[in-house]
């Protein structure tokens, strides 16, 4: 079984984000791979291991000066890594992503797609969607278990009051919930390994794609900082943190 | 003139809350609001009476999910209209549908609107860092735009009208294959809707273990509230995913939100910055939470919790 995961790595999100002059996301934080991939990951890894055979092959667009994401990955176990990194690529919308990404997925040919629902960083949401019609497979999104047997991937979708049971046929791209599987950790032999396995590298060219860079229909026009929301009082419990707290409930005439 | 149509998502009988916002906005930018949907249910007279006037319907797409039949069916409908924009509910199927409608017609699309504005054209608002900021944005290609619109972002208005007059589109077969839904499986909970409550009580990591939500529970329950999670305890499995609230679950905008125990990742912070004001008990002061509450404590919320229900107990 071959499973390709896409996945991201991202500024660490415990650094307070910032916008560039040209409104793009700020990357001199250190580079993680999105939490919310990892999931993905190793639902992919349960997955070969009980097929017994197969392969899983990590797909991500992004800079490729560091990488310590993807190899962090590899050291779980997955196979291989193909890294779209272009400079025409900058500031893509989620659109031209989901292209660069199903390119590398139709090579592939992978019997099913992981992906989170959505990037902790620019969470559009609509990627996995994207390269599902691109590649024209069934998307499951919003999986919270997923299994598969006999060529059927079956999972549980999040929904509004609950949760849907929905199959599909593969080839299928699935979306998972953090949660879904609980990620392993590396170990020493794993980190290793990790090392001499291949990160590959294609820019847009490589990938006949050279027509997408900076080519995307819509712009940030403006950024100002929001009037109706911004800091208020905030004080230190001393223990005596509770009486203003029922003050303030008293002020805004909840109570 | 901006000519907008709306992408209107079945929910039991009729149509989702947020459809219905989407429309009411669609008829303050324009007169005449043309509405798409699907689904078993008539629901022309309910859109009427909200301003739909043209309501086209695509299929029945019964027990399947709806995003690769609706978006096929959908790009054909517009490939031959001349309008501006596609206003889409951010629910789970309308992220779904609005990803493949942008693939299948080659048109970005923007999403996490929370406003839309005529500004020589049609411009996108977007939150960013938990609301604290705004983006604008626009379409820059010509063609329709594609926008994924957040709910509660705009008020609904009942304008008394008649029903939409309704057609058929013409049957495009989507060659993807079909996703069957199985079986559907409601949890039940008790109190207010989360979605409808004016107070909303929210548990978080910070509280430490899950026997610590039994406090938010009885917090919520003595202010009448709705109690609510972030994701992480949601995929921690101390609650069910229909207490979430943030991007992937629901969308809240009470008179009060309390969260206790919750950094405020951006996930968080866009399902219920819009509420009136928000109290926030975290014990890391650097906490996102901080940047949007009107009230803050930098505090222990599993200590803090009991004393402050002893203290509002005591007033009864």
């Amino acid at each position: 079984m071959h499973v390709a995961v896409c996945v991201k790595q991202i500024p660490d999100p415990s650094v307070a984000p910032r916008l560039d002059a040209s409104f793009h996301l700020e990357r001199t934080a250190k580079i993680l791979l999105d939490e919310a991939d990892a999931y993905g990951v190793e639902l992919a890894l349960q997955l070969v291991e009980s097929a017994g055979q197969g392969q899983v092959t990590l797909v991500s667009m992004g800079r490729d000066s560091d990488v310590t994401g993807i190899r962090g990955a590899l050291a779980m176990g997955a196979t291989s890594a193909i890294v779209v990194s272009d400079e025409g690529l900058r500031g893509a919308d989620a659109l031209t992503t989901a292209k660069v990404l199903a390119s590398v997925l139709a090579e592939l040919n992978a019997d099913l797609v992981l992906a989170a629902t959505e990037s902790s960083d620019g969470y559009t949401g609509t990627v996995p969607a994207q390269i599902a019609e691109l590649l024209g497979l069934p998307a499951l999104t919003f999986a919270t278990t997923v299994q598969v047997a006999d060529s059927t991937v079956t999972v549980h979708r999040q929904t509004e009051d609950g949760f849907d049971e929905v199959r599909a046929p593969l080839p299928a791209v699935v979306t998972v919930t953090a949660g879904a599987v609980e990620p392993r950790y590396a170990n020493f032999k794993g980190i290793m390994a990790a090392k001499s396995k291949t990160i590959e590298v294609r820019s847009l060219n490589d990938l006949g794609l050279s027509a997408l860079a900076q080519a995307w229909g819509e712009e940030v026009v403006g950024v100002t900082p929001s009037p109706s929301r911004q800091a208020g009082t905030t004080i230190v419990d001393d223990g005596q943190a509770v009486s203003a707290l029922v003050d303030y409930l008293d002020s805004i005439k909840v109570l | 003139m901006t000519t907008l149509w709306v992408l209107c998502e079945p929910k039991g009988s009729g149509v989702s809350t947020t459809s219905l916002e989407l429309v009411s906005e669609a008829r303050r930018l324009d007169g005449d609001v043309t509405a798409v949907t699907w689904g078993d249910h008539d629901v022309a007279t309910e859109l009427g009476r909200h301003g739909v006037s043209t309501l086209w319907h695509l299929g029945s797409f019964a027990d399947q999910l709806p995003a690769a039949p609706v978006a096929a069916a959908l790009a054909a409908l517009l490939a031959d209209q001349d309008i501006d924009g596609i206003v889409i509910p951010a629910s789970y199927d309308g992220r779904d549908i609005a990803g493949r409608l942008s693939a299948r017609m080659d048109r970005p699309v923007l999403t996490n609107v929370t406003g839309l504005l005529v500004d020589g054209g049609l411009v996108t608002e977007h939150p960013l860092f938990g609301g604290t900021m705004n983006a604008r944005a626009r379409v820059t290609s010509p063609g329709v735009a594609i926008i994924v619109v957040r709910p509660k972002s705009f008020a609904i208005e009942d304008r008394g009208a008649g029903a939409a007059t309704v057609i058929p589109a013409p049957t495009v077969s989507s060659t993807v294959a079909v996703a069957s839904i199985v079986h559907s499986s409601i949890t039940e909970r008790s109190g207010p809707a989360l979605e409808d409550a004016s107070i909303v009580v929210s548990g978080g990591r910070g509280l430490g273990e899950a026997s610590a939500y039994a406090l938010v529970e009885e917090l919520a329950q003595l202010l009448g509230a709705a109690p609510g999670a972030s994701r992480a305890i949601v995929d921690a499995g101390w609650v069910p995913y229909a207490y979430q609230v943030g991007q992937t679950g629901k969308t809240v905008k009470p008179t009060l939100y309390i969260a206790c125990g919750i950094s405020g990742a951006t996930q968080h912070l866009v399902g219920m910055k819009g509420a009136q004001h928000i109290v926030a008990i975290n014990t890391d002061k650097d906490a996102p939470i901080f940047a949007i509450a009107d009230f803050g404590i930098v505090g222990d919320a599993k200590a803090i919790l009991p004393q402050l229900i002893a203290a509002l107990r005591a007033r009864v």
